[in-house]
Protein backbone atom coordinates (compact mmCIF):
# COMPACT_ATOMS: atom_id res chain seq x y z
CA UNK A 1 0.00 0.00 0.00
CA UNK A 2 1.52 3.30 -1.03
CA UNK A 3 0.89 6.47 0.91
CA UNK A 4 -1.28 8.61 -1.29
CA UNK A 5 -0.44 12.24 -0.58
CA UNK A 6 -3.37 13.51 -2.60
CA UNK A 7 -5.74 11.41 -0.47
CA UNK A 8 -4.23 12.81 2.74
CA UNK A 9 -4.37 16.37 1.39
CA UNK A 10 -8.02 15.95 0.46
CA UNK A 11 -8.76 14.69 4.00
CA UNK A 12 -6.99 17.71 5.50
CA UNK A 13 -8.87 20.06 3.19
CA UNK A 14 -12.19 18.60 4.33
CA UNK A 15 -11.19 18.78 7.99
CA UNK A 16 -10.27 22.44 7.60
CA UNK A 17 -13.63 23.06 5.94
CA UNK A 18 -15.42 21.41 8.88
CA UNK A 19 -13.27 23.30 11.39
CA UNK A 20 -14.30 26.54 9.70
CA UNK A 21 -17.86 25.70 10.76
CA UNK A 22 -16.74 26.03 14.35
CA UNK A 23 -15.73 22.41 14.98
CA UNK A 24 -12.87 21.42 17.27
CA UNK A 25 -10.29 19.22 15.59
CA UNK A 26 -10.11 15.83 17.31
CA UNK A 27 -7.16 13.49 17.09
CA UNK A 28 -7.62 9.86 17.98
CA UNK A 29 -5.10 7.15 18.75
CA UNK A 30 -4.64 4.62 16.00
CA UNK A 31 -4.59 1.86 18.62
CA UNK A 32 -7.98 1.75 20.33
CA UNK A 33 -9.02 -0.52 23.21
CA UNK A 34 -10.72 -3.50 21.56
CA UNK A 35 -13.16 -4.44 24.31
CA UNK A 36 -15.36 -1.35 23.97
CA UNK A 37 -15.61 -1.71 20.18
CA UNK A 38 -16.27 -5.44 20.41
CA UNK A 39 -18.97 -4.90 22.99
CA UNK A 40 -20.63 -2.28 20.79
CA UNK A 41 -20.38 -3.96 17.42
CA UNK A 42 -20.03 -7.64 18.25
CA UNK A 43 -18.24 -10.26 16.24
CA UNK A 44 -18.80 -8.44 12.95
CA UNK A 45 -16.22 -5.83 13.90
CA UNK A 46 -13.70 -8.55 14.80
CA UNK A 47 -14.04 -9.84 11.25
CA UNK A 48 -13.54 -6.34 9.85
CA UNK A 49 -10.96 -4.79 12.17
CA UNK A 50 -7.34 -5.61 12.91
CA UNK A 51 -7.04 -6.86 16.46
CA UNK A 52 -3.69 -7.06 18.14
CA UNK A 53 -2.39 -7.65 21.66
CA UNK A 54 -0.53 -5.47 24.09
CA UNK A 55 1.06 -7.02 27.20
CA UNK A 56 -0.25 -4.28 29.51
CA UNK A 57 -3.34 -2.94 27.74
CA UNK A 58 -4.77 -6.22 26.50
CA UNK A 59 -6.51 -6.50 23.15
CA UNK A 60 -6.17 -3.41 20.97
CA UNK A 61 -7.74 -2.61 17.63
CA UNK A 62 -6.42 -0.55 14.75
CA UNK A 63 -8.94 2.34 14.62
CA UNK A 64 -11.87 0.97 12.55
CA UNK A 65 -13.78 4.27 12.77
CA UNK A 66 -13.62 7.71 14.37
CA UNK A 67 -17.11 7.86 15.82
CA UNK A 68 -16.35 6.02 19.05
CA UNK A 69 -13.08 7.88 19.84
CA UNK A 70 -14.79 11.22 19.07
CA UNK A 71 -17.70 10.39 21.38
CA UNK A 72 -15.30 9.25 24.11
CA UNK A 73 -13.33 12.50 23.78
CA UNK A 74 -16.56 14.49 24.04
CA UNK A 75 -17.73 12.57 27.12
CA UNK A 76 -14.32 12.97 28.77
CA UNK A 77 -14.38 16.74 28.17
CA UNK A 78 -17.53 17.11 30.24
CA UNK A 79 -18.87 19.64 27.74
CA UNK A 80 -22.64 19.73 27.26
CA UNK A 81 -22.33 19.94 23.50
CA UNK A 82 -19.67 20.11 20.85
CA UNK A 83 -18.83 20.10 17.17
CA UNK A 84 -15.91 17.98 16.04
CA UNK A 85 -13.86 17.55 12.88
CA UNK A 86 -11.34 14.83 12.14
CA UNK A 87 -9.29 13.36 9.35
CA UNK A 88 -7.10 10.30 9.37
CA UNK A 89 -6.65 6.68 8.48
CA UNK A 90 -9.06 3.93 9.38
CA UNK A 91 -8.27 0.26 8.95
CA UNK A 92 -10.60 -2.47 7.73
CA UNK A 93 -9.84 -6.04 6.72
CA UNK A 94 -11.20 -7.04 3.31
CA UNK A 95 -12.11 -10.71 3.24
CA UNK A 96 -13.80 -10.91 -0.12
CA UNK A 97 -12.41 -8.27 -2.47
CA UNK A 98 -8.60 -8.02 -2.56
CA UNK A 99 -8.84 -4.82 -4.61
CA UNK A 100 -10.51 -2.88 -1.84
CA UNK A 101 -8.08 -0.87 0.33
CA UNK A 102 -7.50 -2.01 3.90
CA UNK A 103 -6.42 1.43 5.10
CA UNK A 104 -7.88 4.67 3.86
CA UNK A 105 -8.50 8.26 4.88
CA UNK A 106 -11.76 9.37 6.41
CA UNK A 107 -12.74 12.94 7.13
CA UNK A 108 -15.77 13.66 9.25
CA UNK A 109 -17.93 16.11 11.11
CA UNK A 110 -19.88 15.26 14.26
CA UNK A 111 -22.36 17.30 16.29
CA UNK A 112 -22.91 16.00 19.82
CA UNK A 113 -25.45 17.44 22.24
CA UNK A 114 -27.30 20.65 21.59
CA UNK A 115 -30.98 21.41 21.95
CA UNK A 116 -32.23 20.98 18.40
CA UNK A 117 -31.51 17.55 16.88
CA UNK A 118 -33.40 18.33 13.68
CA UNK A 119 -31.22 21.39 13.05
CA UNK A 120 -28.12 19.30 13.84
CA UNK A 121 -29.22 16.68 11.27
CA UNK A 122 -29.50 19.37 8.61
CA UNK A 123 -26.24 21.00 9.68
CA UNK A 124 -24.26 17.75 9.30
CA UNK A 125 -25.88 16.88 5.97
CA UNK A 126 -25.06 20.32 4.60
CA UNK A 127 -21.47 20.18 5.92
CA UNK A 128 -20.89 16.90 4.10
CA UNK A 129 -22.63 18.16 0.97
CA UNK A 130 -20.46 21.24 0.99
CA UNK A 131 -17.36 19.09 1.45
CA UNK A 132 -18.26 17.16 -1.70
CA UNK A 133 -18.56 20.46 -3.58
CA UNK A 134 -19.34 20.09 -7.26
CA UNK A 135 -18.56 16.37 -7.46
CA UNK A 136 -21.19 14.50 -9.51
CA UNK A 137 -22.95 12.91 -6.54
CA UNK A 138 -26.54 12.26 -5.56
CA UNK A 139 -27.83 11.94 -2.01
CA UNK A 140 -30.29 9.45 -0.57
CA UNK A 141 -31.74 9.94 2.89
CA UNK A 142 -33.62 7.69 5.26
CA UNK A 143 -34.92 7.73 8.81
CA UNK A 144 -34.63 4.65 11.00
CA UNK A 145 -36.58 6.55 13.66
CA UNK A 146 -39.74 6.03 11.60
CA UNK A 147 -39.24 2.29 11.38
CA UNK A 148 -38.49 1.99 15.09
CA UNK A 149 -41.51 4.16 15.94
CA UNK A 150 -43.63 1.85 13.76
CA UNK A 151 -42.31 -1.20 15.63
CA UNK A 152 -43.07 0.45 18.97
CA UNK A 153 -46.57 1.19 17.71
CA UNK A 154 -47.42 -2.40 16.76
CA UNK A 155 -50.46 -3.82 18.52
CA UNK A 156 -48.54 -6.61 20.19
CA UNK A 157 -46.56 -7.50 23.33
CA UNK A 158 -43.50 -5.64 24.56
CA UNK A 159 -41.49 -8.88 24.21
CA UNK A 160 -42.27 -9.08 20.49
CA UNK A 161 -41.49 -5.41 20.00
CA UNK A 162 -38.16 -5.82 21.79
CA UNK A 163 -37.28 -8.80 19.58
CA UNK A 164 -38.04 -6.79 16.44
CA UNK A 165 -36.16 -3.72 17.69
CA UNK A 166 -33.05 -5.84 18.23
CA UNK A 167 -33.10 -6.86 14.57
CA UNK A 168 -34.00 -3.60 12.85
CA UNK A 169 -30.47 -3.72 11.40
CA UNK A 170 -30.72 -7.35 10.22
CA UNK A 171 -33.38 -7.31 7.50
CA UNK A 172 -33.46 -11.12 7.08
CA UNK A 173 -34.08 -11.92 10.70
CA UNK A 174 -36.45 -8.97 11.10
CA UNK A 175 -38.57 -10.42 8.30
CA UNK A 176 -38.43 -13.92 9.80
CA UNK A 177 -39.65 -12.55 13.14
CA UNK A 178 -42.51 -10.65 11.48
CA UNK A 179 -43.56 -13.81 9.64
CA UNK A 180 -43.51 -15.80 12.86
CA UNK A 181 -45.44 -13.18 14.84
CA UNK A 182 -47.98 -12.96 12.02
CA UNK A 183 -48.60 -16.70 12.28
CA UNK A 184 -47.31 -17.28 8.74
CA UNK A 185 -44.97 -20.01 9.98
CA UNK A 186 -46.51 -23.25 11.24
CA UNK A 187 -45.51 -23.86 14.88
CA UNK A 188 -42.96 -26.59 15.43
CA UNK A 189 -44.69 -29.73 16.84
CA UNK A 190 -41.74 -30.59 19.09
CA UNK A 191 -41.85 -27.09 20.54
CA UNK A 192 -45.60 -27.35 21.12
CA UNK A 193 -45.12 -30.66 22.93
CA UNK A 194 -42.44 -29.12 25.13
CA UNK A 195 -44.58 -26.14 26.08
CA UNK A 196 -47.52 -28.41 26.87
CA UNK A 197 -45.51 -30.45 29.39
CA UNK A 198 -46.14 -29.89 33.12
CA UNK A 199 -42.41 -29.88 33.70
CA UNK A 200 -40.50 -29.21 30.49
CA UNK A 201 -37.23 -29.64 32.37
CA UNK A 202 -38.14 -33.12 33.58
CA UNK A 203 -35.79 -34.87 31.17
CA UNK A 204 -33.37 -32.04 30.65
CA UNK A 205 -30.45 -34.00 32.05
CA UNK A 206 -27.52 -32.42 33.84
CA UNK A 207 -27.35 -28.61 33.90
CA UNK A 208 -23.92 -27.59 32.68
CA UNK A 209 -22.51 -24.18 31.87
CA UNK A 210 -23.34 -20.69 33.05
CA UNK A 211 -26.81 -20.42 31.53
CA UNK A 212 -28.72 -21.62 34.55
CA UNK A 213 -31.91 -23.56 35.10
CA UNK A 214 -33.74 -20.36 36.06
CA UNK A 215 -32.80 -18.77 32.73
CA UNK A 216 -34.18 -21.77 30.85
CA UNK A 217 -37.38 -21.63 32.91
CA UNK A 218 -37.76 -17.93 32.23
CA UNK A 219 -37.44 -18.45 28.50
CA UNK A 220 -40.00 -21.27 28.56
CA UNK A 221 -42.39 -18.91 30.35
CA UNK A 222 -41.77 -16.35 27.60
CA UNK A 223 -42.29 -18.97 24.89
CA UNK A 224 -45.59 -20.01 26.51
CA UNK A 225 -46.74 -16.39 26.64
CA UNK A 226 -45.66 -15.95 23.03
CA UNK A 227 -47.55 -19.07 21.91
CA UNK A 228 -50.71 -17.79 23.61
CA UNK A 229 -50.49 -14.40 21.89
CA UNK A 230 -52.75 -13.63 18.95
CA UNK A 231 -51.05 -13.12 15.61
CA UNK A 232 -49.82 -9.65 14.73
CA UNK A 233 -52.67 -7.82 12.94
CA UNK A 234 -52.37 -7.91 9.15
CA UNK A 235 -52.74 -4.13 8.96
CA UNK A 236 -49.72 -3.58 11.22
CA UNK A 237 -47.52 -5.74 9.03
CA UNK A 238 -48.82 -3.96 5.95
CA UNK A 239 -47.80 -0.63 7.52
CA UNK A 240 -44.25 -1.88 8.18
CA UNK A 241 -44.05 -3.28 4.64
CA UNK A 242 -45.31 0.02 3.23
CA UNK A 243 -42.66 2.00 5.15
CA UNK A 244 -39.87 -0.32 3.99
CA UNK A 245 -41.03 -0.17 0.38
CA UNK A 246 -40.94 3.65 0.14
CA UNK A 247 -38.53 4.90 -2.54
CA UNK A 248 -39.41 8.33 -3.80
CA UNK A 249 -38.47 11.96 -3.51
CA UNK A 250 -38.43 13.13 0.08
CA UNK A 251 -41.66 15.21 -0.15
CA UNK A 252 -43.53 12.25 -1.70
CA UNK A 253 -42.20 9.90 1.00
CA UNK A 254 -43.33 12.41 3.62
CA UNK A 255 -46.87 12.53 2.25
CA UNK A 256 -46.98 8.71 1.98
CA UNK A 257 -45.86 8.49 5.60
CA UNK A 258 -48.61 10.91 6.64
CA UNK A 259 -51.10 8.49 5.07
CA UNK A 260 -49.56 5.53 6.90
CA UNK A 261 -49.69 7.53 10.14
CA UNK A 262 -53.49 7.69 9.81
CA UNK A 263 -53.56 3.97 10.63
CA UNK A 264 -50.41 3.83 12.75
CA UNK A 265 -50.59 7.01 14.78
CA UNK A 266 -47.48 6.12 16.81
CA UNK A 267 -45.23 7.15 13.93
CA UNK A 268 -46.78 10.63 13.95
CA UNK A 269 -44.02 12.15 16.08
CA UNK A 270 -41.28 10.70 13.91
CA UNK A 271 -43.04 11.85 10.74
CA UNK A 272 -43.35 15.38 12.16
CA UNK A 273 -39.63 15.28 12.88
CA UNK A 274 -38.96 14.28 9.28
CA UNK A 275 -41.10 17.22 8.09
CA UNK A 276 -39.17 19.63 10.28
CA UNK A 277 -35.87 18.13 9.09
CA UNK A 278 -36.84 18.62 5.45
CA UNK A 279 -37.74 22.24 6.28
CA UNK A 280 -34.38 22.69 8.00
CA UNK A 281 -32.58 21.23 4.98
CA UNK A 282 -34.54 23.47 2.65
CA UNK A 283 -33.74 26.52 4.79
CA UNK A 284 -30.06 25.65 4.32
CA UNK A 285 -30.37 25.61 0.57
CA UNK A 286 -30.88 21.89 -0.09
CA UNK A 287 -33.19 21.14 -3.02
CA UNK A 288 -35.46 18.88 -0.98
CA UNK A 289 -37.92 18.33 -3.83
CA UNK A 290 -35.21 16.46 -5.74
CA UNK A 291 -33.81 14.58 -2.74
CA UNK A 292 -34.24 10.79 -2.87
CA UNK A 293 -35.54 9.03 0.23
CA UNK A 294 -35.90 5.31 1.05
CA UNK A 295 -37.89 3.81 3.90
CA UNK A 296 -35.34 1.10 4.60
CA UNK A 297 -32.19 3.14 3.95
CA UNK A 298 -29.34 2.55 6.40
CA UNK A 299 -30.50 -0.81 7.76
CA UNK A 300 -27.52 -2.73 6.47
CA UNK A 301 -24.87 -0.27 7.67
CA UNK A 302 -23.06 -1.00 10.93
CA UNK A 303 -25.55 -1.33 13.72
CA UNK A 304 -25.64 2.10 15.29
CA UNK A 305 -27.59 4.61 13.24
CA UNK A 306 -31.03 4.96 14.80
CA UNK A 307 -32.56 8.09 13.24
CA UNK A 308 -31.75 10.27 10.25
CA UNK A 309 -29.37 8.53 7.81
CA UNK A 310 -27.87 9.61 4.50
CA UNK A 311 -25.45 8.57 1.80
CA UNK A 312 -23.89 10.26 -1.22
CA UNK A 313 -23.03 8.16 -4.29
CA UNK A 314 -21.32 9.07 -7.53
CA UNK A 315 -23.87 9.47 -10.33
CA UNK A 316 -21.26 8.77 -13.01
CA UNK A 317 -19.86 5.77 -11.09
CA UNK A 318 -22.76 3.74 -9.69
CA UNK A 319 -20.28 0.84 -9.35
CA UNK A 320 -18.40 2.66 -6.55
CA UNK A 321 -19.60 2.36 -2.96
CA UNK A 322 -20.93 5.58 -1.37
CA UNK A 323 -18.52 8.53 -1.26
CA UNK A 324 -19.97 9.76 2.02
CA UNK A 325 -22.36 8.42 4.66
CA UNK A 326 -23.71 9.60 7.95
CA UNK A 327 -26.53 9.56 10.42
CA UNK A 328 -27.83 9.94 13.92
CA UNK A 329 -26.55 7.61 16.65
CA UNK A 330 -28.15 8.68 19.93
CA UNK A 331 -28.34 5.10 21.25
CA UNK A 332 -24.62 4.53 20.74
CA UNK A 333 -23.76 7.58 22.87
CA UNK A 334 -26.12 6.41 25.57
CA UNK A 335 -24.44 2.97 25.62
CA UNK A 336 -21.09 4.76 25.96
CA UNK A 337 -22.22 6.67 29.00
CA UNK A 338 -24.59 9.59 28.59
CA UNK A 339 -27.98 10.32 27.03
CA UNK A 340 -26.92 12.97 24.55
CA UNK A 341 -28.15 13.25 20.96
CA UNK A 342 -25.44 12.91 18.33
CA UNK A 343 -25.22 13.00 14.55
CA UNK A 344 -22.27 12.84 12.21
CA UNK A 345 -21.09 12.14 8.72
CA UNK A 346 -17.88 11.14 7.00
CA UNK A 347 -16.35 11.42 3.56
CA UNK A 348 -13.93 8.99 1.90
CA UNK A 349 -11.32 11.27 0.25
CA UNK A 350 -9.97 8.53 -2.03
CA UNK A 351 -13.40 8.02 -3.53
CA UNK A 352 -13.76 11.77 -4.07
CA UNK A 353 -10.47 11.78 -5.96
CA UNK A 354 -11.53 8.73 -7.98
CA UNK A 355 -14.81 10.37 -8.86
CA UNK A 356 -13.01 13.52 -9.91
CA UNK A 357 -10.57 11.48 -12.05
CA UNK A 358 -13.15 8.93 -13.21
CA UNK A 359 -10.91 6.13 -11.88
CA UNK A 360 -11.24 3.48 -9.24
CA UNK A 361 -10.65 3.77 -5.47
CA UNK B 1 7.32 -31.34 -11.72
CA UNK B 2 3.84 -31.20 -10.06
CA UNK B 3 4.00 -31.03 -6.28
CA UNK B 4 1.19 -33.03 -4.65
CA UNK B 5 0.61 -32.45 -0.92
CA UNK B 6 -0.94 -35.25 1.15
CA UNK B 7 -1.56 -35.47 4.92
CA UNK B 8 1.50 -36.96 6.56
CA UNK B 9 -0.09 -39.37 8.99
CA UNK B 10 -3.07 -41.27 10.29
CA UNK B 11 -6.26 -42.40 8.63
CA UNK B 12 -6.36 -39.41 6.32
CA UNK B 13 -2.98 -40.41 4.82
CA UNK B 14 -3.85 -44.12 4.59
CA UNK B 15 -7.22 -43.42 2.97
CA UNK B 16 -5.67 -40.98 0.51
CA UNK B 17 -3.04 -43.55 -0.48
CA UNK B 18 -5.84 -46.10 -0.97
CA UNK B 19 -7.94 -43.71 -3.05
CA UNK B 20 -5.07 -42.97 -5.43
CA UNK B 21 -3.95 -46.61 -5.38
CA UNK B 22 -7.38 -47.81 -6.48
CA UNK B 23 -6.95 -45.54 -9.53
CA UNK B 24 -3.51 -46.81 -10.48
CA UNK B 25 -1.43 -44.10 -8.84
CA UNK B 26 0.74 -45.54 -6.09
CA UNK B 27 1.61 -43.15 -3.27
CA UNK B 28 3.96 -44.28 -0.50
CA UNK B 29 6.11 -42.96 2.26
CA UNK B 30 9.76 -43.47 1.45
CA UNK B 31 12.16 -44.82 4.03
CA UNK B 32 11.33 -44.75 7.70
CA UNK B 33 8.04 -43.95 9.45
CA UNK B 34 9.38 -40.58 10.57
CA UNK B 35 10.47 -39.51 7.11
CA UNK B 36 8.15 -37.01 5.39
CA UNK B 37 9.39 -37.76 1.88
CA UNK B 38 7.27 -39.89 -0.42
CA UNK B 39 7.29 -41.71 -3.73
CA UNK B 40 4.81 -41.76 -6.60
CA UNK B 41 4.41 -44.81 -8.83
CA UNK B 42 2.39 -45.41 -11.97
CA UNK B 43 2.81 -41.88 -13.33
CA UNK B 44 5.80 -39.63 -13.99
CA UNK B 45 6.17 -35.94 -13.23
CA UNK B 46 4.58 -35.85 -9.77
CA UNK B 47 6.43 -35.27 -6.53
CA UNK B 48 4.76 -36.35 -3.26
CA UNK B 49 5.03 -33.94 -0.33
CA UNK B 50 3.82 -35.20 3.05
CA UNK B 51 2.79 -32.52 5.52
CA UNK B 52 0.20 -31.70 8.15
CA UNK B 53 -3.35 -31.49 6.77
CA UNK B 54 -3.73 -28.09 8.42
CA UNK B 55 -0.73 -26.68 6.51
CA UNK B 56 -1.87 -27.88 3.08
CA UNK B 57 -4.43 -25.05 2.52
CA UNK B 58 -1.79 -22.38 3.11
CA UNK B 59 0.74 -24.12 0.83
CA UNK B 60 -1.85 -24.40 -1.94
CA UNK B 61 -2.82 -20.75 -1.53
CA UNK B 62 0.84 -19.71 -1.78
CA UNK B 63 1.28 -21.85 -4.87
CA UNK B 64 4.04 -23.98 -3.30
CA UNK B 65 1.84 -27.02 -3.93
CA UNK B 66 0.15 -27.63 -7.30
CA UNK B 67 -2.25 -30.19 -5.88
CA UNK B 68 -3.21 -31.09 -2.34
CA UNK B 69 -5.52 -33.34 -0.34
CA UNK B 70 -7.03 -31.87 2.81
CA UNK B 71 -10.36 -31.29 4.55
CA UNK B 72 -12.70 -28.90 2.77
CA UNK B 73 -13.39 -27.33 6.20
CA UNK B 74 -9.72 -26.42 6.64
CA UNK B 75 -9.55 -24.76 3.23
CA UNK B 76 -12.65 -22.67 3.88
CA UNK B 77 -11.43 -21.63 7.31
CA UNK B 78 -7.84 -20.84 6.44
CA UNK B 79 -8.03 -19.37 2.95
CA UNK B 80 -10.00 -16.12 2.60
CA UNK B 81 -11.96 -16.20 -0.66
CA UNK B 82 -10.65 -19.75 -1.17
CA UNK B 83 -12.41 -20.29 -4.49
CA UNK B 84 -10.41 -17.45 -6.06
CA UNK B 85 -7.15 -19.35 -5.65
CA UNK B 86 -8.20 -23.01 -5.36
CA UNK B 87 -10.30 -25.36 -7.47
CA UNK B 88 -11.97 -28.54 -6.24
CA UNK B 89 -10.87 -31.47 -8.42
CA UNK B 90 -12.64 -34.22 -6.50
CA UNK B 91 -14.31 -35.00 -3.21
CA UNK B 92 -12.66 -38.21 -2.05
CA UNK B 93 -15.63 -39.59 -0.12
CA UNK B 94 -13.91 -40.07 3.24
CA UNK B 95 -12.83 -38.00 6.20
CA UNK B 96 -16.43 -36.81 6.45
CA UNK B 97 -17.29 -34.56 9.37
CA UNK B 98 -19.85 -31.86 9.99
CA UNK B 99 -19.11 -28.45 11.42
CA UNK B 100 -22.09 -27.76 13.66
CA UNK B 101 -23.26 -25.59 16.54
CA UNK B 102 -23.97 -27.47 19.78
CA UNK B 103 -25.51 -26.34 23.07
CA UNK B 104 -26.13 -28.10 26.41
CA UNK B 105 -28.82 -30.78 26.18
CA UNK B 106 -30.41 -29.15 29.22
CA UNK B 107 -31.32 -26.15 27.06
CA UNK B 108 -34.69 -27.69 26.19
CA UNK B 109 -35.82 -24.26 24.98
CA UNK B 110 -33.09 -24.00 22.34
CA UNK B 111 -33.40 -26.15 19.21
CA UNK B 112 -32.79 -23.73 16.35
CA UNK B 113 -30.66 -20.71 15.43
CA UNK B 114 -33.72 -18.60 16.13
CA UNK B 115 -33.71 -19.92 19.70
CA UNK B 116 -29.96 -19.44 20.00
CA UNK B 117 -30.32 -15.79 19.02
CA UNK B 118 -33.10 -15.21 21.56
CA UNK B 119 -31.17 -17.05 24.29
CA UNK B 120 -28.06 -14.98 23.49
CA UNK B 121 -30.03 -11.72 23.87
CA UNK B 122 -31.37 -12.79 27.28
CA UNK B 123 -27.97 -14.09 28.35
CA UNK B 124 -26.27 -10.80 27.51
CA UNK B 125 -28.95 -8.81 29.35
CA UNK B 126 -28.50 -10.93 32.46
CA UNK B 127 -24.76 -11.59 32.53
CA UNK B 128 -23.52 -8.34 31.00
CA UNK B 129 -21.47 -9.98 28.28
CA UNK B 130 -22.14 -11.77 25.04
CA UNK B 131 -22.88 -15.50 24.99
CA UNK B 132 -19.61 -17.29 24.29
CA UNK B 133 -19.27 -19.86 21.52
CA UNK B 134 -15.99 -21.79 21.56
CA UNK B 135 -14.50 -22.80 18.23
CA UNK B 136 -11.39 -22.97 16.15
CA UNK B 137 -13.35 -22.24 12.95
CA UNK B 138 -13.74 -18.50 13.50
CA UNK B 139 -14.29 -17.40 9.93
CA UNK B 140 -16.75 -20.14 9.00
CA UNK B 141 -18.78 -19.77 12.18
CA UNK B 142 -18.89 -15.96 12.08
CA UNK B 143 -19.95 -15.87 8.43
CA UNK B 144 -22.62 -18.47 9.09
CA UNK B 145 -24.07 -16.72 12.14
CA UNK B 146 -24.02 -13.34 10.40
CA UNK B 147 -25.83 -14.80 7.39
CA UNK B 148 -28.48 -16.21 9.74
CA UNK B 149 -28.84 -12.99 11.72
CA UNK B 150 -27.66 -14.31 15.08
CA UNK B 151 -26.45 -11.48 17.34
CA UNK B 152 -25.18 -10.96 20.89
CA UNK B 153 -22.67 -13.79 20.79
CA UNK B 154 -18.88 -13.78 20.86
CA UNK B 155 -16.43 -16.36 19.62
CA UNK B 156 -13.78 -17.63 21.98
CA UNK B 157 -10.85 -19.58 20.67
CA UNK B 158 -10.59 -23.27 21.44
CA UNK B 159 -7.94 -25.31 19.67
CA UNK B 160 -8.72 -28.66 21.29
CA UNK B 161 -11.08 -30.56 23.62
CA UNK B 162 -13.76 -28.05 22.62
CA UNK B 163 -16.57 -30.32 23.84
CA UNK B 164 -15.39 -29.77 27.41
CA UNK B 165 -15.55 -25.99 27.54
CA UNK B 166 -19.21 -25.75 28.57
CA UNK B 167 -18.65 -27.98 31.60
CA UNK B 168 -15.59 -25.90 32.44
CA UNK B 169 -17.71 -22.74 32.09
CA UNK B 170 -15.34 -21.04 29.67
CA UNK B 171 -18.08 -20.94 27.00
CA UNK B 172 -21.84 -21.48 26.81
CA UNK B 173 -21.96 -23.23 23.42
CA UNK B 174 -19.54 -24.66 20.86
CA UNK B 175 -19.08 -24.83 17.10
CA UNK B 176 -17.00 -27.86 16.21
CA UNK B 177 -16.46 -30.78 13.87
CA UNK B 178 -18.33 -33.97 14.66
CA UNK B 179 -18.63 -37.21 12.76
CA UNK B 180 -20.88 -39.36 14.93
CA UNK B 181 -21.96 -36.97 17.67
CA UNK B 182 -20.78 -39.46 20.31
CA UNK B 183 -18.35 -37.07 22.02
CA UNK B 184 -20.98 -34.34 22.06
CA UNK B 185 -23.50 -36.61 23.76
CA UNK B 186 -20.92 -37.77 26.28
CA UNK B 187 -20.34 -34.12 27.19
CA UNK B 188 -24.01 -33.30 27.65
CA UNK B 189 -24.34 -31.39 24.36
CA UNK B 190 -26.80 -31.53 21.47
CA UNK B 191 -26.61 -30.30 17.88
CA UNK B 192 -28.87 -27.38 16.90
CA UNK B 193 -31.32 -27.89 14.03
CA UNK B 194 -30.43 -25.95 10.90
CA UNK B 195 -26.92 -25.27 12.17
CA UNK B 196 -24.89 -27.42 9.79
CA UNK B 197 -22.21 -24.88 8.91
CA UNK B 198 -20.26 -27.09 6.55
CA UNK B 199 -20.25 -30.78 5.62
CA UNK B 200 -16.57 -31.48 5.25
CA UNK B 201 -14.76 -34.29 3.47
CA UNK B 202 -11.23 -34.99 2.27
CA UNK B 203 -10.92 -33.17 -1.04
CA UNK B 204 -8.34 -32.96 -3.82
CA UNK B 205 -7.65 -29.31 -4.62
CA UNK B 206 -5.76 -27.68 -7.47
CA UNK B 207 -3.91 -24.41 -6.88
CA UNK B 208 -4.39 -21.60 -9.37
CA UNK B 209 -1.56 -19.71 -7.69
CA UNK B 210 1.08 -22.34 -8.53
CA UNK B 211 3.20 -22.02 -11.67
CA UNK B 212 1.91 -24.47 -14.26
CA UNK B 213 4.36 -25.15 -17.11
CA UNK B 214 3.21 -26.85 -20.31
CA UNK B 215 4.85 -30.04 -19.06
CA UNK B 216 2.96 -29.75 -15.75
CA UNK B 217 -0.33 -29.30 -17.61
CA UNK B 218 0.37 -32.44 -19.64
CA UNK B 219 1.03 -34.39 -16.43
CA UNK B 220 -2.16 -32.98 -14.91
CA UNK B 221 -4.20 -34.08 -17.93
CA UNK B 222 -2.64 -37.57 -17.66
CA UNK B 223 -3.41 -37.67 -13.91
CA UNK B 224 -6.99 -36.52 -14.42
CA UNK B 225 -7.44 -39.30 -16.97
CA UNK B 226 -6.20 -41.93 -14.54
CA UNK B 227 -8.29 -40.57 -11.68
CA UNK B 228 -11.36 -40.50 -13.92
CA UNK B 229 -11.92 -36.76 -13.38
Amino acid sequence: MTVDLAEIAEGRRLRALFAARGADIVRADILQPADRLLDLYGEDIRARAYVTGDPLRGEMMLRPDFTVPVVMAHLASGAASGRYAYAGKVFRKQETDPDRPVEYEQAGYEVIGGGDPVAADAEVFVAIKEGLGDLPVAATIGDLGILTAAVRGLRTSEARKAALMRHVWRPGRFRALLDRFAGRVAPDPARQRLLAMDDPLEEAGPFIGLRGRNEIEERIARLRAEAAEPPLPQGDIAAIDAILALRETAPNVLSALRDIAMDLSEIGGAVDRLARRLDALSARGVDVAALAMEGGFGRSMLEYYDGFVFGFSGVTRPDLPPVATGGRYDALVSVLGRDVPAVGGMIRPARCLALRAGGRA
Amino acid sequence: MIRLGVPSKGRLMDKTFQWFGARGVTLAKSGSERDYAGTVGGIDGIELILLSASEIPRELEAGRLHLGVTGSDLVREKVAGWDRTLRVMAGLGFGGADLIVAVPRAWVDVDSLDDLDAAAAAFRARHGYRLRIATKYHRLVRDFLREHGVADYQLVDSQGATEGVVKNETAEAIADITSTGETLRANGLKVLDGALIHASQATLFRSKAATWTDADRAVLADLEGRLGL
